[in-house]
Parts: structure tokens; C-alpha cells; sequence
């Protein structure tokens, strides 16, 4: 039996072949086999011989958004900075988009990254990815030499053993609580567009971990991110991170020490996930390309969670919105706001603090 | 020996249009409030990012504050209301990890309420005071 894996993957070869050859696009954006065994690599095809080696499966936990501004760049004639605009319309690109993808190149328009006419989308809707970490940890330290896709269980094979792995009990966390895996914007559908998944309390994680007392949290922040190498694979694989000068990298004010002291991890970590706020799209690619298995998804999935509760909106949803905090609305909450209404009236409190003090 | 008493440290960032005004005026007023603020004039509370917050509580701060003008009085129109939104995420984002939120404080002083300032000083100080010192973001240097 053909997986759907392999239906999408002829698909994809056939149109991204059609649209090189008619000069449609001049690149395209997919991927290729990796070196190992459930790995892949992004892959920018460029003619129609190339795009022969595309292939579609359940490993391809990269965001693909997150070079698609760098393949535009390079199809654009070289010119130098004082350089006119050349005349006629730019060449285009093609890519691959998945529910998760397809907002992130959303929020790429709204911020003036991308052009919309100028990137040939090809929407699948996705299945979720497979988080390759939990097929290792599955296998107990075996060398897995070769895995077949099915479209419910992995055939892992290495030395000595063969298992059969069902495939939803590996997908990646965030994958397992998506609830758009259809693009949003797209221009061919490839497969049927699945609808939105509806039974999913997505927020369960953040939900388990606000459940805890606040020693308990800090415990838990600390213990998840004590293992950061601080290698930043995690900001590159990101299409949100693409600051000419990313705040780790600042010296003149020193944001965050160059250490791997806990303080400046922390607030590598509190940092990175706060400037995603309202533009993530849980899309796991950070995670996935962490080598330290960090979960560092759930502190954007929390800033994710309050965007929604405090703004009601969702990032990459729509196009002609504006980012949730790029606006506001005058009726915003602001709970949070101190009044001093709550402040001690007499300027004698310090006496009568003492006095409890001895009390006690 | 005794040792001197622990005071909160406290960085506040005061726009520079209602609240440092404000805190000006709690002064001129002679109002009294806890001497535990340390004060950076801004331009607006919207120029106030995360990082600086984080800096703060790195550097040695027991808490922060960030004030500005009470919504719809920006002297740039509508930079407290960007400043309402990110500061709220922040707040959030800090007590999800573990930080008390009482830590990090916002409020809204015009130019003419001294007299509010000087109790929005000394709220925060009296809940970082029952907090006691800073552990957790603190960076020996």
C-alpha cells in the first residue's frame, strides 16, 4: 500500500517540477533526505532535475519560512545599495506550507519580510511531525538503521531488531495539540484540506505547569533549561528570529552575560520567548532543532495562551489584521495596573511593623 | 554587631511627560514616600522593553516599576497603550516562570497626581519589602 507520505511526495515532485520548467518559479523551497535516518534537509530546487529529489514524510520538522526570505533575496538580480529597483516584477519562489508554516509566512507579509506575490505557495495539510528524540528514547540507546513510514506506525529496523512503532504516540508535542494543520494561505492544495481539529485542550501543558505553586515553577524553569548549552540553534531555526543583531549578541548594554551561568540563561530564555509574543505559531521548529531536548516551546505556547485570553487573537491567522502587538484596543485588561490605593495611609507604618515583628 | 537593615531596591521608569512630572511634584508637594526608588527617566513607557526590565532584575533590583501616562493622555498619542499590552505579557510570562509578580509593577501617574505617586511608591515598596531580597534573576558579578 502507497503511504500518503509518498502520494504527497509525487504530488510535490510533479508540481514543483511543472512550475520550474515553465519559469513559473525560479527556485523552490522543500526538502531532501538527511544523512541519518528520520532527518531531512531544507533544499532549494532549481530546475526540474532537482526537484526529482524532493520528498515529503513525516520528519520534516523544520520551518521552511524561516529561509524562504533568503531564497527571494538570492533570485533577485545582484544591485548594489544606491542601486533603482530593477524593472518588472521580481522572480518568485515556490515552497511548501503546512497549517503552522503557512501563518508564520503570514506574519513574514505583515511584516514587510515577504511579498505575497511573489512566493507560489503549495499547502498539505499536516498530519503532524514525528519527534525524532521520541522515537531514540523509544529504541533505548539501539542504532536505528532504517525507518519506514507508514501512514499509522513507523518500521524502525537496525541490527538485530525490527519494531513497529504507532505513530501518533511519537509526534511531537506540539503537533499532538494543533488544532489549524491546514494552511491558511496557499495557492496549490496539495491532498485534501483536512478542517480544523476541534477536541484538543491545547494548552494542557502550560495549563499543568500554572497549576504549581511559584517555587514549584521556578524549580521547573530552572531544571528545564539547566541543560542549555546556549548554542542557539533554537533562535536560528526560528522564522520569527531575524534581528541583524539579536540581543544575545549585544555587548553595549550587555542584555545577557556570554556565560552559561544560570541567570543569563534564564534570561536568554525569557528573552527569546518574549519577543515571539503574538507572532508564534507553535510551529516546534525551535524545539525540534534543540540538542539538548529542551521544551522551550511552552513558555511561547504561555505567551500564546495569554495573547488569546487578554486579545483574542492568534498569530498568522489573517493577513489584512494587524499583530497583536502591533495594535491594541482601549479597553485592553489592565488588572495589573498598581493604584496605590492598597499602600499603607500613615507615614508611621515602620513603627507598627517593628511592633509586629517583636509580637510574634 | 548590627547589621544594617534590608531596604528594597527598586528601579522605576518614569516617562518622561506624566510621571517623572509626577514624582517631581510628590517632591515639591513634600509628600513623604519609602527612599527605595531608584528613578530612569524615559520618553514614554512604551520606550520600556523587556530587556531593560530583565536588566534591572539582573543587575540587582529587589523590583521594578514602570509608570506612565494613564491611557489616552500619551504625549505620543498611543505608546502606553503598545506599553499596556507588552508589559501585561510580561508580567505573565514572569510569573509563569516563578518570579513573584509583585515584582514587576505598572501604573499610570499623570503630571498633577503627586500625591498618588508617592502611594504607588510606597505600595510596591511595602510588597517588595514582604517579599525580602531578590534571588531569583540576581547575577553576582
Amino acid at each position: 500500500m502507497e503511504s500518503s507520505s509518498s502520494k504527497i511526495t509525487d504530488e510535490i515532485r510533479a508540481e514543483a517540477s511543472r512550475l520550474l520548467s515553465s519559469g513559473e518559479v525560479a527556485a523552490f523551497l522543500g526538502f531532501v533526505p538527511g544523512s541519518l535516518p528520520m532527518t531531512v534537509r531544507p533544499f532549494v530546487a532549481r530546475s526540474s532535475e532537482d526537484a526529482a529529489r524532493l520528498v515529503w514524510n513525516s520528519f520534516c520538522v523544520m520551518n521552511l519560512a524561516n529561509y524562504l526570505p533568503e531564497v527571494l533575496k538570492s533570485v533577485e538580480p545582484p544591485r548594489g545599495p544606491g542601486d533603482p529597483e530593477p524593472e518588472g516584477p521580481l522572480p518568485r519562489v515556490g515552497v511548501l506550507a503546512t497549517g503552522c508554516w503557512s501563518r508564520n509566512m503570514v506574519v513574514q507579509i505583515q511584516e514587510n519580510r515577504i511579498q505575497r506575490d511573489r512566493v507560489v505557495i503549495l499547502g498539505i495539510s499536516s498530519r503532524g511531525m514525528v519527534d525524532r528524540k521520541k522515537v531514540l528514547a523509544r529504541l533505548g540507546g539501539r542504532e536505528a538503521l532504517k525507518v519506514e513510514e507508514q501512514d499509522h506506525s513507523l518500521l524502525v529496523s537496525g541490527r538485530a531488531f525490527n519494531e513497529e512503532i504507532p505513530r501518533w504516540e511519537v509526534v511531537r508535542d506540539n503537533c499532538r495539540s494543533c488544532v489549524h494543520p491546514d494552511p491558511v494561505i496557499w495557492d496549490i492544495m496539495i491532498g485534501e484540506r483536512a478542517g480544523d481539529r476541534q477536541n484538543a485542550n491545547r494548552f494542557a501543558q502550560v495549563e499543568e505547569i500554572e497549576s504549581l505553586a511559584p517555587e514549584e515553577r521556578w524549580a521547573w524553569f530552572q531544571e528545564e533549561i539547566s541543560s542549555c548549552i546556549r548554542c542557539y540553534a533554537c533562535r536560528n531555526a526560528c522564522p520569527l528570529c531575524y534581528c541583524p543583531t539579536c540581543f544575545v549578541d549585544d555587548s553595549r548594554p550587555q542584555w545577557v552575560g556570554k556565560s552559561i551561568e544560570p541567570v543569563d540563561t534564564a534570561i536568554f530564555h525569557i528573552l527569546r520567548a518574549y519577543h515571539c509574543a503574538g507572532r508564534c505559531t507553535d510551529c516546534g521548529a525551535c524545539e525540534s532543532a534543540c540538542p539538548m531536548g529542551i521544551r522551550m516551546r511552552l513558555f511561547t505556547k504561555k505567551l500564546e495562551k495569554d495573547v488569546l485570553e487578554m486579545y483574542g487573537a492568534e498569530a498568522g491567522m489573517d493577513p489584512e489584521t494587524p499583530l497583536p502587538l502591533s495594535t491594541f484596543s482601549p479597553d485592553d485588561p489592565q488588572d495589573f495596573i498598581v493604584t496605590g490605593q492598597e499602600s499603607p495611609k500613615s507615614t508611621g507604618d515602620e513603627a507598627g511593623r517593628s511592633g509586629e515583628v517583636s509580637q510574634s | 554587631m548590627e547589621t544594617k537593615k534590608w531596604e528594597p531596591r527598586i528601579v522605576a521608569f518614569l516617562c518622561n511627560w506624566c510621571s517623572y512630572a509626577g514624582a517631581d511634584l510628590a517632591g515639591v508637594s513634600r509628600y513623604q514616600y519609602p527612599p527605595s526608588l531608584r528613578i530612569i527617566r524615559v520618553p514614554c513607557s512604551g520606550r520600556v522593553s523587556a530587556n531593560m526590565v530583565l536588566d534591572a532584575l539582573k543587575s540587582g533590583a529587589d523590583g521594578v516599576l514602570v509608570s506612565g501616562c494613564h491611557p489616552g493622555d500619551c504625549h505620543y498619542i498611543s505608546g502606553n497603550m503598545y506599553a499596556r499590552r507588552r508589559l501585561a505579557l510580561l508580567k505573565s510570562l514572569l510569573e509563569f516562570i516563578g518570579i513573584e509578580p509583585e515584582r514587576f509593577n505598572v501604573s499610570w501617574i499623570s503630571a498633577s497626581e503627586g500625591k498618588q505617586f508617592a502611594e504607588v511608591a510606597r505600595e510596591v515598596t511595602e510588597k517588595v519589602r514582604a517579599l525580602g531580597p531578590a534571588r531569583h534573576l540576581v547575577k553576582d558579578f
